[in-house]
């Protein structure tokens, strides 16, 4: 058995990372820390899950989330997508395998990967909303978050998600505040089957790797590790029966990288003024005179459109 | 007792690895770093811990209540989380969704909080004190017991049986509790008895 | 469980059919992963619908629902067929060999003795030949036509592959995959589990079904031998704990029965109750039965039971049925024949079946008490709550009271796992409002009671004023206390019956386990298989050492197991007849030449030697039995019945509707519907998101699912023009629900008998309070019938119709 994660101590003790730990900032530029510390990483392996969605109770818990109650619509997925509120979800899809004519229920749990190259830092126009640590967690920074909706528009995979109560993005934290203290994510302590597990990353690979071939020896021969090189690598990764077609797990991304308008929006952004606020670090209020709504307008997204695709024509151009 | 001799379970023993392989070893060197903006402080510190099991499926994993307060204090305790008990043999600290979630049974809004009567007929409850409501059910007990006892059966045999009043019996209460309830339901002859096992 | 949860990291493969333990017992589903991810095990399971159990299985099988016995003996039939038999163990440790009395005969799917006026067997043809020496007789060679060897064989043959595919919709290719991979395990090296649950149990036939497991493992010798044995995997918390300390009509603690009125003395009760040897030099431990029923009497009247009144025998009632179960409780009160009702953290308006006649039995009553920490349904059965509670409080004329308890969390105790761990666990929180613990509110029903005996009279107050309630605080007896009690104490110094001047042990110590009992009145134990659980050094459900030597999964420091804190039942069977390991690498067990030594406590004598005493000690045979003799109702082999309700004929026993001595109440039969109007298969289940009606409470478990839903396939969708996320009506003769639709590959028709199957499922975790949305439960549409041996409801095959509507469920 993988070494369980400890009970949490209940004895206040200081946090093992903080701000002197950012190796990156958003709309800002910080001083690296002399010395990274040892990467952490979750894997999920698919193979195991049971589906029984404890690390959504689980996280809707820890993180002291209250989640709507919805409705049924045919599917086990509930509620039905991330929300501002739920940070991770388990998505179902019925798969008959082409090869042997089974059935396979592929059940992935979705939720942030934790990117090396985090696309919605790069696509965060607000100072210090987005974070990343040089353990590898990328954390959302409630009070400096203006609402505008780039983190979603940056994000491979379509993770952040704005509250309309408060107008803030939300994510998984890698639950950095238990990390902080020594501890795993609840979604990890939590997972019955221990599909779910916690260390550093490289541990991490060598327990994928080990998974993958007890996969093979089971006739799944293209059992493999999900940590996309498009994103410079995940610190939360998959072990996956069929890596060779990530998509049929519920659409993950089979090669996700940055879209090249992350950059262009900001550009665009400038010429609205949202960055220029961002940068000055006002409040939501002052942004909202100024720019109106909190995300990005339709106006703002053609314009990126237009903008690249001059760009690519002009690549297209010069090669 | 329990909690310092959990202290030197499993994760002091067979799991040492976690602390000294993993977590540990994040290269956290010294330890007076501030806390960083986006890391809420956590959120068990100076709370008190009790062990217990989950109340859902048999197999019956350990857990551990964080509170507010501590009732071996004779504190007031205000459960603020509960998660799996990583002492524990057969659970590991792992829980089900039901299991992760058991504090929203704890502090549901449809617990039942004071003893409750609905008359005949009526459409509503109406709030009562326990004297009330005990002195009620003894006295409905006791009336129908007398009208109903069967001392003997028609072949003249001892049977004191009474099969007018029934009671069943819970599946989650404890061991104790089960047997102060067949203690006081047998005495009465009640034969009417069953519990959750049969369903 | 005849193991534990850990143990199951230890096994080769997994057999889950009748049940579903991924979802509803994640945890321990923990350690099937275990033994796929460290030994290779293979998970196989078997199941009307790809559950969550089969996503991450090796080989999944569909089969119908009440099917399962067809299938088992399909399996039997393989290995008896293929010779994969362990014969050793099979002729060392079942009755393989005993010889059955002539008269005993089987056909056309009933046995010798059928009487169909009773619905009932004259059973005494269902035994074994007593030979002049007062033993059975057995015949080692398995020549004899009539040892249970050979009449096993004959009974199974019918079940070919061919027709387990006729009876059960199992594809023959998947059938044979999947009893090949099973007969492996009949190398002594090679082990299975089964783990089940309600699956089997809620069948007309339940018990079979699990008889009909057990019997393949021990013809596979996977009983008493680590990562082996029968695993029901239990339901509630302490659904164990309440069994074992017999909460039901029938029992008293420690599976001790109450007397019958058949049994008007001491000495008459003591009579069927002798448990003679059936072999020479066999423990038979019932023989012990004396002392564990005076130690109960003590232990409920302490001194106003003594000898001169045969121990209060007469203060316990004497039943005239077998047991006033909760079907029959139903019954009475739907005819008018009961006044009072207690219900304590339980609510029959959605766990019984027939909810129609669940209501209007409550509304018949005089009185109902509910006992809960939770608002339930059944508090509020007289509350209107539009379609999801269709009553009109004015016509109904019970008095109900609610009283709140404290849950899990407010208090402290024991509680025994599947595994028969007895764990203690201690309070954490304030209980909210006036809540009150169940003990306190026991202890003031039975001090009000017996006041108004004392002040009033009435007829026979003696067990009343009399019981024994000497504790601390009257008006709350601590769990301590109770559980001492449960342990068993002196109550007089107990001497050496060798030396009478010489004291073992002094009055009014906690004994140290039930070999200490006596019949004599000197000793009281609440409950003797719990003797040995809180001692004179101190509360053993309370330990907390993790220690587990040679990581064998038996955590014998951890809390305490019954009985005698042996963690694997039958474990003398897991060494040869000559008490070596069958398994060298799994050893549990080993004679040493003078004694047992292992992991385990060994279930027999520690001294008791290998060739002489039997493992199965609570047998008078000393072995296990692949033929039950007349101790169930319904047979003493399997045989396949179909469901009351049921899509086709039964191809093995036509003339059989149901199982032939279930027990029907006569309004009841008229209840049962048929497939010309009923045409589809239903069955009932419980989700990983939630626990019973529990967790609709538990805000989160609501938003993981929230709302009541029926599952059926694409083709049934399609026929019937159900799209998904669609309503739906579903409808048995009993009752109708509205409820969404999911439409799945997960489940698909099977064809039976050349007949498509359409299967519908029912999941069972909605009601009319709470946070989830308000919705039906399965039970407004499933009978009123229950297993012929333990009447536990017939859940999981049923037959309804299913139509698509507009709008909304209600």
């Amino acid at each position: 058995m993988f070494p369980p994660l400890p009970n949490p101590s209940t004895a206040p003790g200081p946090a093992r990372f903080g701000d002197k730990d950012l190796i990156r900032r958003s709309a800002s530029t910080v001083t690296p820390p002399a010395q990274r510390q040892t990467e952490v990483a979750k894997l999920i392996d698919v193979s195991k899950c049971i589906g029984c969605k404890a690390c959504q109770s689980a996280c809707l818990e820890w993180n002291d989330q209250h989640e709507e109650v919805g409705v049924n619509t045919g599917v086990y997925d509930n509620p039905h997508d991330l929300t501002p509120a739920s940070w991770t979800l388990m998505r179902f899809t019925e798969w008959v395998n082409p090869e042997t004519q089974n059935l396979e229920w592929l059940i992935r749990k979705d939720g942030c990967m934790h990117c090396e190259d985090p696309g919605c830092l790069k696509a965060c126009p607000a100072p210090g909303a987005i974070v990343q640590y040089s353990n590898g967690i990328v954390d959302f920074v409630k009070e400096n978050c203006i609402g505008c909706g780039y983190c979603v528009k940056g994000c491979p995979f379509n993770i952040p998600r704005i509250s309309r109560v408060d107008e803030k993005a939300y994510k998984c934290s890698l639950c950095s505040d238990r990390v902080a203290v020594g501890q795993g994510p609840a979604c990890a302590k939590a997972c019955p089957t221990q599909a779910i597990v916690f260390g550093t990353k490289e541990e991490m690979k060598k327990h994928a790797d080990g998974r993958i071939t007890d996969l093979k020896s089971r006739g799944y021969k293209n059992a493999g590790l999900y940590d996309p090189p498009g994103v410079g690598g995940t610190h939360v990764m998959y072990v996956l029966h069929h890596a060779d077609k990530p998509e049929i797990y519920a659409g993950l991304p089979n090669n996700p990288k940055i879209s090249p308008l992350v950059e262009l929006w900001k550009g665009v952004a400038k010429y609205a003024g949202f960055a220029a606020i961002g940068a000055l670090a006002v409040g939501s209020v002052l942004h909202r005179l100024v720019a109106g709504r909190s995300e990005v307008s339709r106006e703002d997204e053609t314009n990126a459109q237009r903008l690249a695709r001059e760009e690519e024509t002009k690549e297209r151009a010069s090669p | 007792m329990n909690m310092e001799l959990s202290r030197r379970g499993f994760l002091a023993g067979a799991g040492a690895g976690v602390a000294g392989t993993t977590l540990g070893a994040f290269g956290f060197g010294d330890v007076e770093a501030a806390h960083a903006a986006s890391i809420r402080p956590f959120k068990l510190a100076n709370t008190a811990e009790a062990r217990n099991t989950c109340t859902y499926c048999s197999v019956a994993c350990g857990i551990i209540l964080y509170s507010k307060g501590d009732l071996k204090k004779g504190e007031k305790a205000e459960i603020i989380h509960i998660e799996g008990d990583a002492d524990h043999p057969t659970n590991r600290g792992t829980l089900c969704p039901k299991g992760s979630a058991l504090l929203d049974v704890v502090h549901s809004k449809t617990r039942t909080l004071y003893p409750q009567i609905r008359k005949a007929g009526s459409d509503k409850f109406e709030r009562v004190s326990w004297e009330q409501a005990l002195d009620r059910i003894a006295r409905l007990m006791k009336d129908d017991r007398d009208r109903n006892l069967v001392l003997k059966n028609a072949d003249g045999v001892t049977v004191n049986r009474w099969t007018t009043t029934g009671f069943l019996a819970a599946s989650a209460t404890t061991n104790e509790t089960a047997w102060a309830t067949y203690k006081v339901v047998r005495s009465t002859g009640m034969v009417v008895f069953d519990n959750q096992a049969r369903v | 469980m005849t193991n534990s949860w850990t143990d199951i990291k230890n096994t080769d493969l997994v057999v889950v059919m009748g049940g579903n333990a991924a979802e509803a017992h994640p945890c321990g589903f923990k350690w099937v992963t275990e033994a796929k991810a460290n030994r290779g095990a293979k998970l196989i399971v078997v199941d009307p619908r790809f559950t969550r159990t089969a996503s991450v299985a090796d080989v999944y099988a569909p089969i119908r629902q009440g099917t399962d016995i067809a299938f088992l003996l399909g399996v039997i039939n393989h290995c008896m067929q293929t010779d994969k038999v362990q014969w050793d163990y099979v002729r060392a440790f079942t009755n393989a060999a005993y010889v059955v009395k002539e008269g005993f005969a089987y056909q056309d799917g009933l046995f010798t003795g059928y009487d169909e006026s009773r619905r009932d067997y004259n059973r005494s043809t269902w035994d074994y030949e007593i030979g002049p020496d007062g033993y059975a007789v057995v015949d080692e060679t398995l020549q004899n036509p009539r040892c249970v060897w050979n009449l096993l064989k004959q009974h199974v043959a019918t079940y070919t592959p061919e027709m387990v595919e006729r009876i059960c919709g199992t594809p023959k290719d998947k059938f044979v995959q999947i009893a090949r991979m099973i007969a492996e395990c009949a190398s002594p090296t090679r082990t299975m589990t089964s783990m089940y649950a309600l699956g089997w149990t809620q069948h007309s036939k339940g018990s079979q079904n699990i008889r009909a497991m057990a019997m393949l493992q021990l013809i596979l010798g996977n009983i008493g031998v680590r990562g082996g044995g029968m695993n029901a995997l239990r339901g509630h918390s302490n659904i164990q704990g309440l069994t074992d300390i017999g909460l039901m009509s029938n029992l008293i603690p420690g599976y001790l029965t109450i007397p019958t009125e058949r049994e008007p003395s001491f000495d008459a009760y003591m009579a069927t109750r002798g448990f003679k040897p059936l072999r020479p030099g066999q423990m038979s431990y019932w023989q012990n039965y004396r002392k564990f029923f005076v130690s109960f009497q003590k232990a409920m009247w302490g001194e106003a039971a003594t000898a001169d009144n045969a121990f209060a025998y007469d203060w316990l009632p004497k039943l005239d049925v077998p047991a006033y179960d909760v079907l029959r409780a139903f019954e009475l009160m739907h005819q008018g024949k009961m006044n009072g009702y207690f219900c304590q953290g339980f609510n029959p308006l959605l766990s019984f079946p027939n909810r129609k006649k669940i209501t209007t039995a409550l509304s018949k009553l005089k009185f109902l008490v509910v006992m809960d920490p939770l608002q339930t349904e059944t508090a509020r059965f007289w509350e209107n709550h539009g379609a999801n509670n269709d009553v009109s409080p004015a016509a109904i004329q019970t008095e109900v009271i609610e009283l709140p308890t404290t849950c899990f969390a407010e208090d402290e105790g024991s509680l025994v796992n599947s595994g028969r761990w007895l764990q203690w666990h201690w309070a954490g929180g304030t209980p909210p409002g006036e809540a009150k613990h169940d003990t306190w509110i026991m202890a003031q029903i039975h001090l009000r009671l017996k006041e108004l005996y004392r002040k009033e009279g009435g007829p026979v107050p003696e067990p009343i004023v009399n019981l024994d309630w000497r504790y601390k605080d009257p008006n709350e007896p601590s769990p301590e206390e109770l559980a001492k009690e449960l342990n068993g104490y002196t109550t007089a110094d107990l001497t050496d019956p060798n030396d009478p001047t010489k004291v073992v042990i002094a009055k009014g110590k906690q004994v140290p386990g039930f070999a200490v009992l006596r019949d004599d009145g000197s000793t009281a134990c609440g409950c003797w298989i719990y003797s040995g659980s809180f001692t004179e050094a101190g509360n053993q459900m309370a330990r907390r050492d993790t220690t587990d030597p040679d990581e064998t999964g038996a955590y014998s420091k951890w809390a305490w197991s019954w009985p005698a804190n042996r963690r694997i039942l039958y474990n003398r069977a897991s060494a040869d007849r000559s008490g070596k390991p069958w398994d060298p690498s799994r050893k549990l067990l080993e004679w040493d030449g003078t004694k047992w030594t292992g992991y385990d406590v060994p279930d027999i004598a520690p001294t008791a030697k290998p060739e002489e005493v039997g493992p199965f000690i609570m047998n008078p045979e000393g072995v296990s039995r692949l033929f039950t003799r007349g101790m169930m109702r319904d047979g003493p082999f399997p045989v396949h019945y179909e469901p009351f309700e049921s899509p086709v004929v039964n191809v093995v026993a036509p003339k059989v509707r149901g199982n032939p001595v279930a027990r029907v109440f006569r309004n009841d039969m008229e209840q049962f519907g048929d497939a010309k109007e009923f045409p589809y298969a239903a069955t009932s289940y419980r989700l990983t998101e939630h626990f019973h009606f529990w967790t609709k409470h538990a805000h989160a478990n609501a938003v993981l699912q929230p709302e009541f839903f029926v599952e059926i396939s694409e083709q049934l969708a399609k026929e019937k023009g159900i799209k998904p996320g669609g309503t739906v009506r579903v409808w048995s003769k009993r009752g109708s629900v509205t409820a969404k639709a999911v439409v799945t590959k997960r489940i698909r028709p099977l064809v039976c008998d050349g007949k498509t199957v359409h299967i519908v499922g029912i999941p069972l975790h909605w009601g009319f309070t709470g946070a989830a949305r308000k919705g039906f439960g399965p039970n407004s549409l499933t009978p009123f019938v229950g297993d012929a041996n333990i009447e536990t409801p017939e859940y999981k095959a049923f037959l309804v119709d299913i139509e698509p509507v507009a709008g909304p469920v209600a």
